[in-house]
């Protein structure tokens, strides 16, 4: 069973994002952590760089892939998730908690409205499987 | 076989061909030959290489060294070399134990964290560093500096043609044969300076005075060995700060064979591991916790990143990586000093030697390991030639080949193969052929 | 056999063998030089002080010429190989490697000549290096061949390359700065887009149909864009199927002003049969480590001539060999000779001519088998792989109807309903004496299992394989964990990839400074 957290937003990207006032915490989820298979390396964008929304900030590897990780939301990369550089698995054992990938200081809040609620997430991921 | 599956002739498996694409004669190749006859063929073409025959002094990027007997026998198992990429690791761990040895072997002797599986030679070596060094530093000229293997220099500007890389020459410095003190081009858009030592004139280079000069302009230091022997007996690249260094293994047990195959060296550090092009393998344990070795940091090879990838690389030089790997292993850490030591020695005396004969010198001050520029009274290639057919000797490399403003001057190699008669021969040949054509 | 019941071997001393730095004794030797026989002179006379190692190259191993030999014969033991059985490892043709060739390879008046050589002396390997091209130009129909690439990857970066240069010349500067882009189907080997982006193209993926071809409909589309130089394609590709429209892809290329590569990796199924010089190609790379039987030796070395149209010719690799039209010889000249002079050539992509000991067991293996034989190989090639596509075909799922050429893929689309997967099926093939086949590729195909046995193997073998393919069919049903533990019979179990990936350790190190490190 896939985890879908109720108070998260979600991108078609397979991202989520927890707003914390004009902070955005950005992550993958367990259905893309899943997908993946084990998570070896993270690559991450460095503090103060910007993204649009949807453009990539960055990669998840596992052993034989690599895929793009899109920022749901515009804005500066004001932290970034440093414990990943050793323990790359928690995108596979907490994906929504402590593998968390970035924090976006966003340009416009609005964005989050446009992005998929937990429902509208989990019939996404159900249409994508079948 | 053909009836089980429903076909009734040869020409039936091949239905899918349009037939106005199938050929309807024979291949204008050779009938076969039987193994009495192909072996004589090949006989009378190889007694057609005269320069095979006999003592020689020639280097230039592929050196005649001894290689134990034991190289051949070891890479002649056929488990070694009837296999492929070990893609299944518990069926491949001979390989990949072995790979995993000269990754190691490969780090130690150039002073570096990381080293790869190999590269097709030295050359292509160089050119995906110089490649390297751009994602890296994402800056996009180059330098290239002093007397750097002129047919490297082409296969670098071949790789970087297309990948919108400057590549600017640093001439070198004309009394010492070194790169002069002060590098033109080398600024902030630099990406990476790139030097050979032992250069292609032999001379050995100060890389760790190179080394601070690029540091200070932010661009990585990329050192090329073309005679992987130096090692041996010189400071490491490594040890004396480069960023990247590649290197031609041949002389590590590897066969002159009229210049390939061969096997490129290629390591880093660490922090660039995740940037290197080529194979990588590593260590790996199993569910009961025996070690054994996969390949690994698959993600920046073609397979899975595809143009994206950090090379092009898939089949390498794996059989001659375990040639080298053999042979740095049985020479070990005193042979490999040994076979230095004796190169440079031998190289020193005949350097000395020629000097002193009337009408020779040498042009360049740096110091050597085994390789030297002679400047001659006359004509090198000339001289050159003439010393093959009297005195059966190959006397070395006319710089004409490469440099056509240094017709006088030939580089002359010498290692622990020649013997004491072999270069005292070689010393009258000079001495008479120079006399008798003044 | 149920192989659930062997238990490994794990306190046989060569499974055991550890790493030779962990077998280095301080001041063991296993060589012996002659003495220094000149005068000798102080070492930092010759080498200054500052530019010596003053490691002592301490790490490095200490053993005897028995503990050499004893180590790489243990390791040698744990490695698969062609010498031992059948290695259908798809898109790779690991055929018989003849001891023949390798004793050719090792003639000293080969295996001893420098490559720097002035040509007169060196007549015999020039004139070896022009009978092989000579003999690749009539197998592809292609008559400009370039043996200097070292490697199928490296081939096609030199075939995309001389495109390059081609419209560059023909279109001019300006103009074909416009026309960048390099199209590869999806089913293509990664090692094509890597190339083409070396050679500065961008990359646009052609779509397969249905029944696992070119998408003729999405090829025209695409080049109606007008900025395509060129078409990489695999033919037969490595679906194992051959392109029936390759005339028809050819000329929507060249309509659309762009030319035709092929990659070679995929002859064995077509040397004397069919010549990609009459299918309309412009260029191709041939893998002589493949097609040609040059030994795969555990990942290279290999050897990866280029072979183009006359309109390409000048722009192959420099330099190239060549041969005196008329005889030179009476007045000194060189009958076979080094021509540099080709001002449109790409330049140089290799140190001096390539692997050239590949190029002496290619002929070898040409001049063994004759014309007929050439054929004759290609056709057991074939038959042997449709062999396999028919006797599996009850087991296993295979997605496309066409008859397949050299290699055949199947899927795991049937055993994967009980958690089955490729990878459990290539790990417990590995049980009943096989090398797996080249699973997961094409990338298109879902569990792929890409099937290549090659001339090889015969009948008998053939059948054993397929009883072992059969065999796992029905243990993925009655038993899956018995698969998806396997395998049983090596010397390890399954590696933890991710681990290994997550931490990597590239290199031994001394105790102490690992801890410290």
């Amino acid at each position: 069973m896939v985890n879908v957290p109720e108070d998260l937003h979600y991108s078609k990207d397979h991202e989520w994002v927890r707003v914390e006032g004009d902070v955005a915490v950005v992550g993958i989820t367990d259905y893309a952590q899943n997908s993946l298979g084990d998570v070896v390396y993270v690559e991450l964008p460095k503090v103060g760089e910007e993204f649009a929304a949807h453009e990539s900030f960055g990669s998840v590897e596992s052993v034989k892939a690599v895929s793009e990780v899109f920022s749901p939301v515009s804005g500066t990369v004001a932290e970034v998730n440093e414990t990943l550089n050793d323990e790359p698995e928690k995108v596979n054992v907490d994906s929504y908690g402590e593998g968390w990938m970035i924090k976006v200081r966003m340009l416009n809040s609005g964005e989050v409205d446009s992005l998929l609620t937990a429902a509208e997430y989990e019939d996404f991921t159900k249409a994508e499987t079948e | 076989m053909l009836h089980q599956i429903g076909l009734h002739s040869a020409e039936d498996l091949f239905a899918s061909i349009p037939e106005e694409l199938r050929l309807t004669r024979a291949l204008d190749t050779p009938a076969a030959l039987s193994e009495i006859e192909l072996l004589a063929g090949f006989e009378r073409m190889a007694a057609n290489n005269a320069a095979s025959q006999r003592a020689s002094f020639l280097g230039a990027g592929a050196y005649s060294h001894y290689i134990p007997t034991i190289v051949d026998h070891i890479i002649s198992r056929s488990e070694f070399f009837t296999a492929y990429t070990p893609y299944q690791p518990e069926i491949s761990q001979g390989t990949l134990q072995v790979i995993f040895e000269f990754q190691t072997l490969v780090c130690q002797l150039t002073g570096m964290d990381v080293a790869n599986a190999s590269m097709y030679d030295g050359s292509t070596a160089l050119a995906e560093a110089v490649l390297m060094a751009e994602r890296v530093t994402k800056r996009s000229k180059v330098v290239a500096c002093g007397a750097i293997h002129p047919e490297y220099l082409e296969v670098v500007n071949t790789y970087v043609q297309h990948a919108g890389i400057e590549l600017k020459h640093v001439a070198f410095e004309p009394s010492s044969g070194q790169v002069p003190a002060s590098i033109a081009h080398l600024d902030d858009r630099t990406a990476a300076l790139v030097v050979q030592s032992p250069n292609f004139f032999g001379c050995i280079e100060d890389v760790a005075a190179l080394a601070e000069q690029a540091h200070n302009a932010g661009a990585l230091l990329i050192v090329a060995v073309t005679e992987a022997m130096s090692l041996g007996l010189l400071k490491s690249p490594g040890a004396a700060g480069a960023d990247i260094v590649i290197a031609e293994g041949q002389s590590f047990g590897v066969p002159l064979s009229f210049g390939g195959p061969y096997v490129g060296l290629f390591a880093t550090r660490d922090k660039y591991a995740r940037q290197i092009p080529g194979r990588l393998v590593g260590e790996a344990y199993d569910k009961q916790g025996r070690r054994g070795f996969v390949l690994t940091l698959a993600t920046r090879e073609q397979h899975i990143r595809r143009e994206k990838a950090t090379s092009n690389i898939c089949t390498n030089e794996g059989l001659i990586a375990l040639a080298a790997t053999v042979y740095m292993e049985t020479m070990g850490r005193r042979g490999l000093r040994d076979v230095a030591v004796q190169c440079a020695q031998k190289a020193s005396y005949t350097s000395r030697r020629i000097s002193e004969i009337e009408g020779f010198s040498l042009p360049f001050s740096a110091p050597t390991f085994n390789e030297f520029v002679v400047l001659g009274p006359g004509n090198a290639a000339e001289l050159l030639s003439r010393l093959a057919a009297e005195r059966d000797i190959n006397g070395g490399l006319a710089l004409s080949r490469y440099f056509p403003d240094r017709p006088n001057d030939f580089l002359v190699c010498v290692t622990e193969i020649n013997s004491r008669a072999e270069i005292d021969a070689l010393l009258d040949g000079l001495a008479d052929i120079a006399h008798s054509s003044a | 056999m149920r192989s659930a019941d062997i238990t490994k071997v794990t306190s046989h001393i060569s499974h055991n063998e550890a790493l030779i730095f962990e077998r280095s004794q301080t001041g063991r030797i296993g060589y012996r030089l002659p003495p220094l026989d000149v005068d000798e002179t102080a070492i930092d006379e010759i080498v200054p002080k500052k530019f010596q190692r003053d490691d002592d190259l301490e790490g490095l191993p200490e053993v005897s010429e028995v503990d050499v030999i004893r180590h790489f014969t243990r390791m040698s033991t744990w490695n698969y190989s062609i010498d031992l059985g059948m290695y259908p490892l798809g898109s790779c043709t690991m055929k018989y490697n003849s001891r023949l060739n390798e004793k050719v390879a090792r003639i000293p008046g080969f295996a001893n000549l420098h490559p720097l050589a002035h040509e007169k002396e060196a007549q015999g390997a020039l004139q070896i290096i022009y009978e092989l091209q000579h003999h690749l130009a009539e197998i592809t129909g292609l008559p400009g061949v370039s043996l200097q690439p070292a490697a199928g990857a490296h081939g096609e970066m030199t075939g995309v390359m001389i495109i390059r240069a081609y419209i560059d010349a023909r279109d001019g500067e300006g103009a074909s700065a416009n026309r960048r882009t390099m199209l590869i189907p999806d089913s293509a080997h990664g090692t094509n887009p890597a190339s083409a982006h070396l050679s500065g193209f961008s990359v646009k993926t052609i779509r397969s149909t249905a029944e696992g071809l070119t998408d003729l409909a999405h090829l025209r589309e695409i080049c109606s864009h007008g900025d395509v130089a060129g078409l990489m394609l695999t033919n037969p590709n490595t679906l194992g199927l051959f392109e029936r429209n390759i005339q028809e892809i050819c000329q929507i290329v060249h309509d659309a002003g762009g030319l035709v590569y092929m990659d070679g990796a995929n002859m064995n199924a077509l040397v004397g049969i069919a010549r990609p010089g009459d299918m309309g190609v412009d260029v191709i790379h041939l893998n002589l480590h493949k097609t040609f039987s040059t030994p795969h030796g555990g990942g290279g070395p290999g050897c990866g001539p280029c072979c183009s149209t006359a309109e390409l010719e000048p722009f192959l690799p420099v330099p190239r060999i060549v041969k005196s039209e008329t005889d030179v010889s009476a007045g000194g000249g060189a009958t076979f000779r080094v021509d540099f002079n080709y001002p449109q050539s790409i330049g140089r992509v290799k140190a001096f001519f390539g692997n050239y000991g590949m190029m002496l067991r290619a002929l070898a293996y040409i001049q063994t088998h004759g014309n007929d034989g050439l054929r004759e190989a290609t056709e057991a090639a074939v038959l042997n792989s449709r062999y396999i596509a028919h006797e599996l075909a009850s087991d296993y799922e295979k997605p496309f109807d066409a008859p397949s050429m050299h290699e055949v893929v199947f899927t795991d689309k049937r055993q994967s309903r009980k958690g089955v997967h490729t990878l459990d099926i290539a790990k417990r093939l590995i049980d009943y004496g096989f090398h797996p086949m080249t699973i997961y590729f094409p990338l298109i195909v879902q569990g792929a299992m890409l099937i290549e046995p090659t001339e090889s193997v015969g009948h008998q073998e053939l059948d054993q394989f397929v009883a072992a393919m059969r065999a796992i069919a029905r243990e993925a049903v009655d038993d899956p964990e018995l698969v998806l533990n396997a395998p049983h019979s090596t010397r390890i179990g399954r590696l933890d990839e991710a681990a290994a990936a997550r931490k990597p350790v590239l290199r031994w190190k001394p105790k102490q400074a690992a801890s410290a490190g």
